[in-house]
């Protein structure tokens, strides 16, 4: 090419001044231009949405602080025209709520066994605590152990009956003692389920199908009503002792389906190693497939546990009294009834629910976010 | 040598090893001992029960179904009066179980999907809100949130005398702590053609539908079928009304001393019910359907954009098919969920099959193995007819892989 031949392009040989950013993009006005009045649409979304909370905002607000009654020695207080929850019977009741009947005296037996819990479950949620496989052994056989012992009262402690026993204490213990049983009855399920003996898996797909299929309401009927039928003259377990195995058996077949999607994500060159190894198939399922399945499927067993946890409140409806059931009865109380306890009762009741799934759901999101490996867009 | 004879003698031993140590043999002798323990468990249950009914004087067997039930049922689909059998309010029961799934199952798909949607938007306020939405109702039992519409909102109503205030008035709409007051339909002579009219109309939707995919499939034109089904849809059953002389008329409730009268009442304990199942099923649905939506690579949406499709288009027809093989799966399970979580009805009182025959009944003839068996049964049937008709679904709208 001749370079000598003047170019008609234009060149700039100074640099231009640089313009302002637009307006639309910085600050808070290009905040609100992005996220909320992007287009005719998202404004008149945004316009509704926030014509609703407004209608919506205030009178819970109201209702839960400005007008409630946070103080009252009986049901006077909060019949007055006009008031808003009525706390007072929240804190007159806190105490049942919590331990139900369990004698005053005894309470710090259910504090203690609160204690041990804690102490087991913190450093097993947190991954970089060492010991885990001797953490989950306390949090599986000792501490089951120790809060039999502590609760029913063995070895010289003062013995208190189930009846007694109520409000968040039965729902733990329902919640507690159903995440522990299914655990393992569910990993046998999930390995029967998969076995290669036609009639082992007919059976465990029977039984996860069976309890799978049918709501828990009936499952707890029939481990209270029929049940006692099916045992031998003589013998028979508290109504407590009945729901636990109603709620042991129904949340192990979820539990079972769930290790299964572990099982079945493992890749088959696993299971060939393991064999290759000359593994037992016990040896290769505790020491090859079974950490890799149930590390894939924290979350999966999480949402599991937490499920299982909303289920405990059923138990109510065969006249137990667990949180929901306790705070439903004191709802009745001839001295706190007022048009707003019901609906104090039950907003303290889901604020308690709410915390201890919430508190899981996030965890098992973290977990979730922690293993996953995948590629994201 | 003595190698090669090491070989040859492992591999005469293999044929006969020790029964123990033989998978195949292991296998059976495992499984014969289990069979012989469930049958061995069963039995002794089977004879425990006997024993101990025999010593209670229950009855077994399946004779009380034609008993006379004695109880009166708040709402009925079919006519059932405390003279019929403890059979007809088993279907009573049943029918009622049926009815608010169904309706539920309606109405928690619309709300989840708004809300799932809602989590994706990129508007601030919509997201935050579906989000908050999610979290709360997601993290509360369901028991707690059904008593919660019965006990603490729709209880405290006015009673319909504070109401509707004047007595006599005839009102179209009134909600108060005896249920929901709304106009009822009355059917005159030669009403009947409306409702053929109806189904004429949507059996001609589904033919348009099937000619449309036909002619598409062959000539590349579209055909607009949802518009011109929902205009015969609109149009025949009115077309049908004028014709006919509109043969419809209306029933106002009004107050009659302390109670309502007259009008289509919808009962406290099914709307308690049907708000906690929708809204709460809703939750799960919603997040099945963002999950769905979002397990769609971008990608899609970018090949969609560079072949010219709107946005809208683009999710209609590309991110859309794609996510239904995503969410069905899980979405099935929600409809079932729904359906088994219609039994804690019982807790409010609304007469659906656990609440009429697992409670009611089993008080009356105390035949518990009966009564509970045929409740669990039914909804297992239940569960079972739902996972395959929509594996069934399933498979027609899964991938085709060639």
């Amino acid at each position: 090419m001749d370079k000598t031949r003047p170019s008609i392009a234009y060149v700039r040989t100074q640099e231009s001044p640089a313009t302002a950013p637009p307006v639309s993009t910085g600050g808070a006005g290009g905040w609100l231009k992005q996220n909320l009045f992007a287009t005719p649409r998202d404004t008149i979304l945004t316009i509704l949405t926030f014509l609703f909370l407004v209608w919506i905002i205030p009178p819970i607000v109201d209702w839960a602080f400005i007008s409630a009654v946070w103080t009252g020695e009986s049901r006077e207080a909060c019949i007055v025209p006009g008031a808003g929850a009525c706390w007072a019977f929240v804190e007159a009741k806190f105490g049942q709520f919590m331990y139900g009947r369990y004698p005053l005296e005894e309470r710090w037996r259910v504090n203690l066994s609160g204690l041990l819990l804690i102490a087991g479950l913190v450093p097993i949620a947190i991954p970089s605590v060492p010991y885990k496989r001797e953490n989950a052994l306390y949090l599986l056989v000792v501490f089951p152990v120790l809060a039999f012992i502590l609760l029913t009262g063995q070895f010289g402690l003062r013995p208190v009956e189930t009846p007694l026993w109520g409000g968040l204490l039965v729902t733990l213990v329902v919640a507690i003692v159903g995440i522990v049983v299914s655990f393992p009855l569910g990993i046998l399920l999930a390995l029967g389920r998969r076995s290669e003996m036609p009639i082992v898996k007919m059976f465990c797909v029977i039984f996860i199908e069976f309890w799978r299929g049918v709501p828990l309401i009936t499952v707890l009927f029939m481990s209270s009503v029929m049940l006692p039928l099916f045992l031998p003259d003589g013998v028979s377990f508290d109504k407590l002792l009945r729901a636990l195995i109603g709620v042991a058996l129904f949340a192990s077949a979820y539990m079972a389906e769930v290790i299964r999607g572990g099982l079945q994500a493992i890749p088959k060159g696993q299971y060939e190693a393991a064999n290759a190894m000359a593994l037992t198939f016990w040896q290769g399922t505790r020491l090859v497939i079974m950490p890799q399945a149930l590390k894939m499927v924290i979350p999966g067993i999480v949402n599991t546990f937490i499920g299982l946890f909303k289920d405990t409140s059923l138990v109510l409806i065969i006249g137990l009294f667990d949180l929901l059931g306790i705070v439903q009865q004191n709802m009745n109380d001839p001295n706190w009834i007022s048009p707003q306890t019901p609906a104090t009762g039950f907003v303290f009741a889901a604020f308690v629910f709410f915390i201890f799934c919430f508190g899981m759901s996030r965890y098992s999101a973290y977990m979730e976010r922690r293993l996953d490996t995948g590629h994201k867009r | 040598m003595a190698h090669q004879k090491g070989v040859s003698t492992d591999a005469d031993d293999s044929g006969r090893v020790s029964l123990m140590n033989d998978p195949k043999a292991r296998g059976l002798i495992f499984q014969g001992l289990l069979i012989i323990a469930v049958v061995a468990m069963v039995y002794m249950g089977i004879s425990n029960a006997v024993n101990n009914l025999a010593r209670a004087g229950i009855a077994s067997g399946f004779g009380f179904f034609n008993v006379r039930a004695g109880f009166d049922i708040g709402q009925t689909i079919i006519p059932y009066t405390n003279d019929s059998t403890y059979l007809r309010a088993f279907f009573v029961g049943l029918l009622n179980t049926l009815v608010v799934a169904v309706i539920g199952i309606f109405f928690a798909t619309i709300i989840g999907f708004i809300v799932g949607l809602a989590r994706l938007s990129k508007n601030y306020l919509v997201q935050k809100f579906a989000t908050v939405y999610v979290e709360t109702l997601r993290n509360i039992p369901l028991l707690l949130q059904l008593l919660f519409w019965y006990k603490a909102v729709l209880s405290i109503l006015p009673s319909p005398r504070e109401a509707a205030r004047e007595t006599g008035v005839e009102v179209a709409f009134s909600i108060n702590n005896r249920g929901l007051y709304l106009p009822r339909v009355v059917p005159e002579d030669g009403s009947s053609l409306i409702l053929y009219a109806l189904i004429l109309a949507i059996a001609a939707w589904f033919f348009i539908g099937r000619w449309a995919k036909k002619r598409q499939m062959a000539t590349g034109q579209q055909f607009p079928v949802f518009l011109t089904g929902l205009a015969l849809v609109l149009v025949l059953p009115l077309l049908a009304f004028l014709v006919t002389g509109m043969p419809l008329s209306l029933e106002y409730a009004s107050l009659q001393g302390f109670n309502m009268v007259g009008g289509w009442i919808i009962q406290p304990e099914f709307i308690a019910l049907l708000l906690g199942l929708a809204l709460y099923t809703a939750s799960f649905i919603a997040e099945i359907v963002r999950a769905g939506i979002l397990a769609v690579s971008h990608g899609q949406t970018e090949a969609a954009f560079a072949l010219g499709l709107r946005p809208n288009l683009t999710s209609r027809l590309v991110i859309v098919p794609q996510a239904m093989r995503v969410i069905i799966p899980p979405l099935t399970s929600q409809f079932l969920n729904l359906t088994k979580n219609s039994s804690l009805a019982v807790a409010i009182g609304y007469p659906d099959l656990v609440s009429v025959f697992g409670g009611t009944v089993l008080n009356q003839t105390g035949q518990a193995v009966e009564v509970i068996s045929i409740t669990m049964l039914v909804y297992l049937a239940l569960s079972l007819l739902t996972s395959a008709f929509m594996n069934w679904f399933n498979s027609s709208v899964a991938l085709v892989e060639r």
